[in-house]
């Protein structure tokens, strides 16, 4: 199952898991990363991490490490 | 009878304003309460909180301004602030009556989330779906009346930043207290409030049933570690069984939440938000195409960090001049007006320097609060930190702690005063206890007096000077972000800290908001760490005025300086004119002219004389502060310096440097005899005038001539300088530094922290400069 972290900037994908730390999870949550949810690659740090995400219309900052727990189904 | 005053007042109503970061929470309390503000601070905690009052329909209110937050899930105690306030658990405050949930017209699907958490809390909710203008401009129809029927709550369209709503606002915060109807919360699945029960049952706890949902909810949370102080394994093993139920019927925390209350949000987003088929591209997404670029963002973060680093160097610096101007003006008309004596002494040289101690950095504090401000309110510090992120979690920080650390190159105090938008605590705390090792702009004049007396030598390499002040810069930036890391692995270790940061959309910043941030950020510091650096001032001034009576009795040392001053300016032009007549005597003749008069010898006995006189002064002052209380100090503290390569008055200027490092320049002035030396002769001869020159001249003269009367200095002064210079990079000799940790981390233990581990760092880089040094050049 591919992950958020191996998006390429452009790419759309569905979240079908979000897994890693709790204090992490409920994070992702809270900001609306949610199984179901779609999401966007807008773009990468210039150092290569983190990433830039649009969920819904608001756009997050996630490190790569934290990328890896979500899995995703590419649309 | 007629009824008690306090029944025929107005009651106050408590209302407190809570939000997403970004959502126009200090926009709004700024449009609600205008001038009528004050800083609330909670003890054990390094939160403060916004207070305004306005008046509704002839109502008191006190709006209180909670820390933008995405959720209630508190993790620390500063979280826990907000949330205890809420449920009126702070004594400080009485419990809300109303509370206002800000959320972004824009951005409803996200920001109705915390709105569905407080709806749980039993006081009466307000929504304020702020920014009605950007929801338009991208093409949204809400349907607020729909909005309101589905939330179970009033809702108020406002545009705060033009006072927009503001009315209606007041009005519908009016009625709902008056109404006082708990409004029904998200309902969650019954399995989850059948195992809340339980746990309620098994634990015989009377916690609130928000703070019980809470509990089953966080794992790892606040309400969990306080709960497992109060109960022990009784609360891990019911709360384990619990969520392990919950799991097995498909409700694992901490989903079930975010699955209930995003359900709930989707269902009144549907009916009441209709968007435009196409999605438009926004601003914010074409401005982020260049801010965010690989090539273009990296080159505009450089330069706006330039920009913002040379004003904090250059536009400051003819402010404190200013300042500093100002306070001497201020000196002498007091010196002028008073007697001599103790009184005298403690208000020039104690509390007026001490307050020009002060006021000198608010031009820094407040440029830096004016880009800070600017910089948050447009949107680009997230900008900044997601570009700079990689960088900084090498350290283990994360990209919030560049400007800080950045701006600290100029100065500690306005660095540690910007940690304030790092959100989490450990990363704040770290930034604070590393950014006074960056070497800041008061450590220069004790480089260029060392550098100028002992390293850059005539005939020696032109490099060299400038590749040791290189080297002293180098010190600060590399031991800064290895102690962070040292920080973060031992005494802020923690469960693995979340980064996930919201871009928000770039907006105009507004020219008051940002005034008011500066004009709060000068006061706060003036107030709060203001006092505190007084007092240290006054102090070291008091340990090296006292005791000022001479060993011979009779007139004390400030009276006897007093007196050869007023002697040696009698013969000041009779000197004059010999020292002319004696350099002229040196000259050699030009070809064929008469060979220059010379000296009588009643004149050269009489030259000598006059400039033991003129001299006497400087004389007496340096017996005065080697005989004074931190003189004798120093003295006996002689062995711990002495493996330093140092001596008792190097020793004695490092401790009186406590105040500001800079002040060293002043003490070693004072102790070789020198009298008084003007710091800026160092860190920028050009400004200083031709008598300070001279005056610093002759500090670097006295001192070389004083350590090569010494075996050890005499041979060693190189090493000895450098292992000065290296403790002077590494220590935190800066009153208003610890002042401003204080201040920020509300508590002594981390400046005491700070100061304990800088000095010890100090001590043993200088040992290990001053020995490795003595190797190579023996």
């Amino acid at each position: 199952m591919p992950t958020l972290a191996d998006l390429s900037p452009g790419q759309s994908a569905t979240v079908t898991a979000v897994t890693g730390a709790p204090a992490l999870v409920q994070r992702l949550y809270e900001f609306g990363l949610i199984e179901g949810e779609r999401v966007e690659v807008v773009a990468r740090a210039p150092l290569g991490d983190p990433i830039d995400l649009r969920v819904g219309n608001s756009r997050l900052s996630l490190r790569r490490a934290e990328a890896t727990g979500i899995a995703v189904e590419p649309t | 009878m007629p009824p008690l005053a306090n029944t025929m007042q107005n009651p106050t109503l408590t209302v407190a304003l809570v939000g997403n970061p970004n959502a126009g929470k200090s926009t709004l309390f700024n449009a609600l309460s205008g001038l009528r503000q004050r800083v609330g601070n909670y003890p054990g905690v390094t939160v403060e909180m916004k207070k305004g009052r306005f008046t509704a329909d002839g109502v008191e209110v006190d709006l209180i301004d909670l820390p933008g937050t995405y959720s209630l899930a508190a993790r620390s105690p500063d979280e826990m602030v907000a949330v205890d306030l809420l449920l009126g658990r702070r004594a400080e405050e009485p419990k809300p009556a109303v509370v206002v949930s800000v959320v972004d017209a824009t951005n409803l699907d996200r920001h109705l989330y915390l709105t569905s958490q407080l709806l749980d809390l039993g006081a009466p909710v307000v929504v304020a779906v702020n920014m009605i203008d950007a929801a338009n401009a991208q093409g949204l129809t809400l349907d607020y009346a729909r909005l309101a029927e589905k939330l179970g709550v009033p809702v108020v369209p406002v545009q705060a930043n033009n006072g927009t709503g503001i009315d209606a606002l007041t009005k519908a915060i009016r009625a709902a207290a008056e109404g006082g109807a708990a409004p029904r919360g998200v309902a969650f699945p019954p399995a989850f409030d059948e195992a809340a029960n339980e746990l309620r049952a098994a634990l015989g706890s009377d916690l609130p049933p928000v703070l019980l949902r809470r509990l089953l909810i966080d794992v790892g949370g606040y309400v969990e570690q306080w709960q497992t102080e109060v109960h022990g394994p009784k609360l891990t093993d019911a709360l384990a069984a619990a969520r392990a139920k919950l799991a097995a019927a498909g409700h694992a925390v901490p989903g079930v939440e975010a699955r209930a209350r995003f359900a709930w949000v989707r269902g009144a987003v549907a009916v009441a938000v209709a968007r435009p088929a196409v999605k438009p591209v926004t601003w914010t997404d074409r401005i982020d195409a260049v801010l965010t670029h690989r090539f273009w963002g990296t080159l505009v973060f450089l330069v706006v960090m330039f920009l913002m680093f040379q004003s904090i160097f250059l536009w400051a610096k003819p402010l404190m001049e200013e300042i500093s101007g100002a306070l001497d003006w201020c000196g002498k008309k007091v010196e002028g007006a008073m007697d001599g004596g103790p009184l005298r002494a403690l208000l020039v040289d104690g509390v007026i320097k001490g307050v020009g101690g002060v006021q000198v950095f608010l031009p820094q504090i407040m440029i830096l609060f004016g880009f800070v401000a600017v910089l948050e309110d447009c949107g680009y510090m997230a900008r900044a930190a997601f570009l700079m992120d990689r960088v900084m979690s090498k350290c283990g920080l994360s990209g919030k702690s560049f400007i800080p650390m950045l701006s600290s190159v100029a100065c500690a105090i306005p660095g540690v005063m910007a940690t304030r938008v790092i959100e989490n605590r450990r990363d704040r705390l770290a930034t604070i206890l590393v950014a006074p090792l960056m070497s800041c702009s008061a450590r220069l004049p004790v480089y260029v007096l060392l550098i100028g007396a002992f390293v850059a030598k005539p005939g020696g390499s032109a490099w060299l000077p400038g590749l040791v002040l290189f080297g002293m810069y180098m010190i600060g930036f590399t031991v800064a972000p290895l102690v962070a890391l040292v920080l973060k692995k031992t005494l802020l270790r923690g469960a693995p800290p979340v980064f996930v940061m919201e871009l928000p959309a770039y907006r105009r910043p507004k020219a008051s908001a940002v005034a008011r941030r500066m004009i709060g950020a000068g006061w706060a510091f003036t107030l709060r760490a203001g006092t505190i650096i007084l007092a240290a001032m006054v102090l070291v001034w008091a340990l090296l005025y006292f005791p000022a009576s001479h060993p011979d009795g009779g007139d004390t040392y400030p009276q006897r300086i007093e007196k050869a001053e007023d002697a040696a300016k009698e013969k000041e032009d009779r000197l004059k004119e010999l020292k002319e007549k004696d350099e002229k005597s040196k000259e050699k003749p030009e070809d064929g002219a008469p060979p220059p008069p010379q000296l009588t010898e009643d004149e050269a006995k009489e030259l000598e004389a006059l400039e033991g006189v003129a001299g006497l002064p400087d004389m007496l002052n340096g017996e005065w502060k080697r005989q004074s209380a931190l003189g004798r100090a120093g003295l006996a503290m002689e062995p711990v310096f002495r493996p330093l390569g140092w001596d008792w008055k190097i020793g004695v200027a490092a401790m009186a440097s406590f105040p500001a490092r800079e002040v060293i320049v002043g003490t070693f002035g004072l102790l070789y005899d020198v009298g008084e030396v003007d710091t800026k002769a160092f860190s920028d001869p050009k400004k200083a005038d031709a008598e300070a020159k001279a005056k610093a001249a002759g500090l670097t003269k006295a001192v070389q001539d004083d350590w090569k009367k010494d075996p050890i200095r005499g041979k060693y002064g190189a090493p000895v300088a450098l292992s000065i210079m290296v403790f002077f990079a590494l220590c935190c000799q800066c009153a208003a530094t610890l002042a401003v940790i204080k201040r920020e981390t509300q508590s002594w233990a981390w400046p005491a922290f700070t100061f304990a581990y800088m000095t010890a760092l100090a001590y043993v880089g200088a040992l290990a400069t001053f020995q490795i040094g003595k190797l190579i050049v023996g």
